[in-house]
């Protein structure tokens, strides 16, 4: 009995190791196998995470559907493979996902160390702070002695003492190893203050017993940039990647929604033609058709919608572009013209 | 002189013995009992007054927080947060909407009647080998262990060319995939558990040997060890291109790993076993498959039913670690839910670990209440 189950399990996986190919480079591959395989998270909210119809949702998730836009003209061939922050960049390494869009940090170590190129930043997050409103704080500076609530053995956990002493304040940290561990301590009043990425702090806010007792303070002590990964060496899928970001981000800056795109065909504006591919052959030089930024826009949105809806102010999480607004409106979302 | 007995008797003796008279009240039915158990000395008597101290407030805990104080229907997270003053404990709506979910994963909709097939054939076999009594046990073993597992893959897995659409593993999960990890690493690990048992008493070296260090390498890492090497590992090692199913690494990694717990409980039932046993049916002139299939494994076997279902109970609750690994059991999904920030209140946590807790306690349980039905049904002289 056991040899039959032995050999059904090595038929199944033989026959899903032979989908994968010999590899001609990820476009190739990705076309031949008719769907792109996407690494997101186990669950982030407002990034990637399933909703109860079982669809992924999030800031992470659209970019993946609009890399499968800009591949194969339609939005759902992308399949999802949820990874944890231990598994994800053998996941990629491996090609058992194409491209990453996992809430994953660019640092100098990852891009250059691991053999992978980050393709570009989806999301600029940053450490913060949450304090009752009652403890009458207004910035990170009034922390001094301060008992602050957060996760073990992250980098969450340097920033904090590397804030601390650089501004020469004393702290003690109350750290556990789970989110809401974390958060139970902080509502239960164990902690003055609650750190983790901005991006968190929203989501674990919803968490709290009155969440409108609490605030998050200005100060942001680290650059966390946040952005799709892919394997290094693969230039042709490197640019895709990147460019359908860029696409993303410039649709807004044009102003160009899912719900105009057919309208603005018809623009004069030379900078909207060459994006909908009414002019040039953009497409054709990444490898996709010339229409792949209108797919992008018609079925996913632009960088701006794809914001609003799933981390945006009327969104649960409620963040505030800041930091994400286009270049052009006090942020520094901006991504190089296509011409 | 018989006279004079007779007369004797009759007139000093009962001929009919007393009806028993009953128990002193104290002693009997509840109040006796109590007083038996409960409150037999002041010591005593005040550990219970504790104890049903703790279960009040348990239990009372319990009630406000699962029934009294519960939400029971709703849209959204506005539904589970406490406002107008009310206390809100659990907030079920989130189950409510989740629990196909829970129970399939991403598994289609439409689709999951397979899965149910695939219980239903199951759990009717698994009623025939389980009930003593019922007739067929070998016919019910063939289709069970051999047929069954095919028909189960097919089934769930798919197969175009009978109009099943292909379900990849990736899209398997909640309490489906928690039974589908947990079936196969009973299944494979209690024959392959008893082939190593048997491997590690035999008189030939290199198998004793290979089944040693099978055994003690197995046990010596643990489990979450195994899982993080093949999901993080093992596609390294494999040539570029190549590429193992998700479910499949871990499945192969659970099923070996209780395979060596397994080995150790039968070789404990082994060793019990007397060696006038092993020397009677020698002198039978039984061969070795014979003595052990007909004279020593059956013993042997039913001495550990507790250790074997200890590890199948232990099995079943490791397979929520593969929820680590990236792979949406019970446990994967259950967290993944908590990320839907739809739905992030402060009770939505601690509702989900509530419900969990109560499904894997029902698996659990019925485990271990089967053992000792089974443990009662073959006890044959050597229960104290």
């Amino acid at each position: 009995m056991k040899r039959t189950l032995l050999g059904i399990a090595l038929g199944a996986a033989v026959s899903v190791a032979a989908i994968a190919s010999a590899t001609a480079g990820t476009l190739q591959d990705v076309k031949a196998k008719g769907f792109v395989q996407c690494g997101v998270s186990q669950g982030l909210p407002g990034f990637s995470n399933p909703d109860e119809k079982g669809n992924w949702k999030g800031l992470d998730v659209d970019l993946c559907r609009a890399i499968a836009a800009a591949v194969f003209g339609d939005a759902s061939k992308v399949k999802f493979t949820p990874l944890s922050a231990k598994e994800r960049f053998t996941a990629l390494q491996s090609g058992e996902v194409d491209v990453l869009s996992r809430n994953t940090t660019w640092t100098m170590q990852r891009d250059t160390a691991l053999g992978l190129n980050f393709a570009g930043v989806n999301y600029y997050d940053g450490q913060g702070f949450m304090v009752r409103k009652s403890l009458g704080v207004t910035s990170a500076m009034q922390l001094n002695g301060a008992a602050v609530c957060t996760n073990t053995g992250t980098t969450t956990e340097l920033n904090l003492a590397d804030f601390f002493r650089s501004h020469k304040m004393q702290y003690e940290v109350v750290a556990f190893e789970k989110a809401d561990e974390v958060v139970k301590a902080y509502d239960e009043g164990r902690c003055d203050v609650y750190t983790t990425d901005r991006s968190g702090l929203a989501a674990q806010r919803l968490k709290l017993k009155n969440p409108d007792e609490h605030i998050i303070l200005p100060e942001t002590i680290s650059k966390e940039p946040l952005g799709p990964v892919v394997r290094q060496g693969d230039d042709q899928w490197f640019d895709l990647v990147k460019w359908t970001l860029f696409a993303m981000i410039n649709a807004e800056e044009l102003g160009v929604t899912s719900k105009n795109v057919d309208e603005m065909k018809k623009s004069n504006n030379p900078a909207i033609k060459r994006l909908l591919g009414i002019e040039g052959k953009f497409g054709e030089n990444i490898g996709v058709s010339n229409d792949w930024a209108y797919n992008i826009i018609k079925q996913v949105g632009n960088y701006g919608e794809s914001y609003d809806r799933n981390v945006g102010p009327k969104t649960p999480l409620g963040l505030s572009r800041g930091l994400n607004a286009l270049w052009n409106k006090g942020g520094i979302m901006y991504a190089p013209p296509i011409r | 002189m018989t006279d004079t007995v007779k007369e004797h008797k009759r007139s000093f003796y009962r001929t009919e013995m007393l009806p028993p008279k009953p128990p002193p009240p104290a002693s009997t039915g509840v109040l006796g009992w109590m007083r038996e158990n409960l409150f037999s000395s002041w010591w005593h008597t005040i550990l219970t007054f504790v104890g049903l101290y703790i279960i009040w407030l348990i239990v009372s805990f319990l009630v406000q927080f699962a029934i009294i104080d519960a939400v029971w229907s709703g849209q959204d997270r506005t539904a589970c947060l406490a406002d107008g003053g009310r206390e809100i404990g659990a907030c079920w709506a989130f189950i409510r909407v989740w629990h196909n979910k829970y129970m399939f994963g991403f598994y289609p909709e439409d689709q999951q009647w397979r899965v149910l097939v695939v219980y239903a054939i199951g759990a009717v076999l698994l009623a025939f080998l389980l009930i003593p009594r019922a007739p067929g046990k070998r016919l019910v073993m063939l289709l069970l262990f051999v047929i069954y597992p095919v028909l189960a893959y097919i089934l769930l897995y798919g197969m175009s060319s009978l109009g099943l659409p292909v379900i990849e593993t990736t899209r398997w999960g909640g309490l489906m995939l928690t039974l589908v990890i947990a079936a196969v690493g009973i299944v494979i690990s209690l024959p392959l558990g008893i082939l190593f048992a048997l491997g590690r008493r035999s008189q030939m070296p290199v198998i004793r040997f290979i089944s040693i260090i099978f055994i003690e390498f197995w046990r010596g890492v643990p489990l979450i060890t195994v899982l993080f090497m093949s999901s993080v590992m093992l596609p390294l090692f494999l040539p570029e291109g190549v590429t193992l199913d998700k479910v499949i690494r871990p499945l192969v990694g659970v099923a070996l790993f209780a395979s060596a717990y397994m080995a150790e409980v039968v070789r404990g039932g082994l060793q019990a076993i007397p060696k006038g046993q092993y020397e009677g049916a020698q002198a039978l002139g039984l061969t070795y498959w014979q003595m052990m299939l007909l004279i020593i494994l059956p013993q042997a076997l039913k001495m550990v039913i507790p250790g074997i279902v200890n590890t199948f109970i232990g099995l079943f609750k490791d397979t929520s670690l593969v929820s680590i690994i990236g792979l949406f059991d019970l446990l994967g999904i259950a967290q993944a839910s908590l990320a839907d920030a739809k739905w992030a209140t402060p009770v939505t946590a601690p509702t989900v670990y509530l419900y969990l807790a109560l499904v894997y306690w029902v698996f659990c349980f019925g485990m271990s209440r089967y053992s000792i039905f089974m443990e009662n049904y073959l006890h044959t002289g050597h229960k104290r």
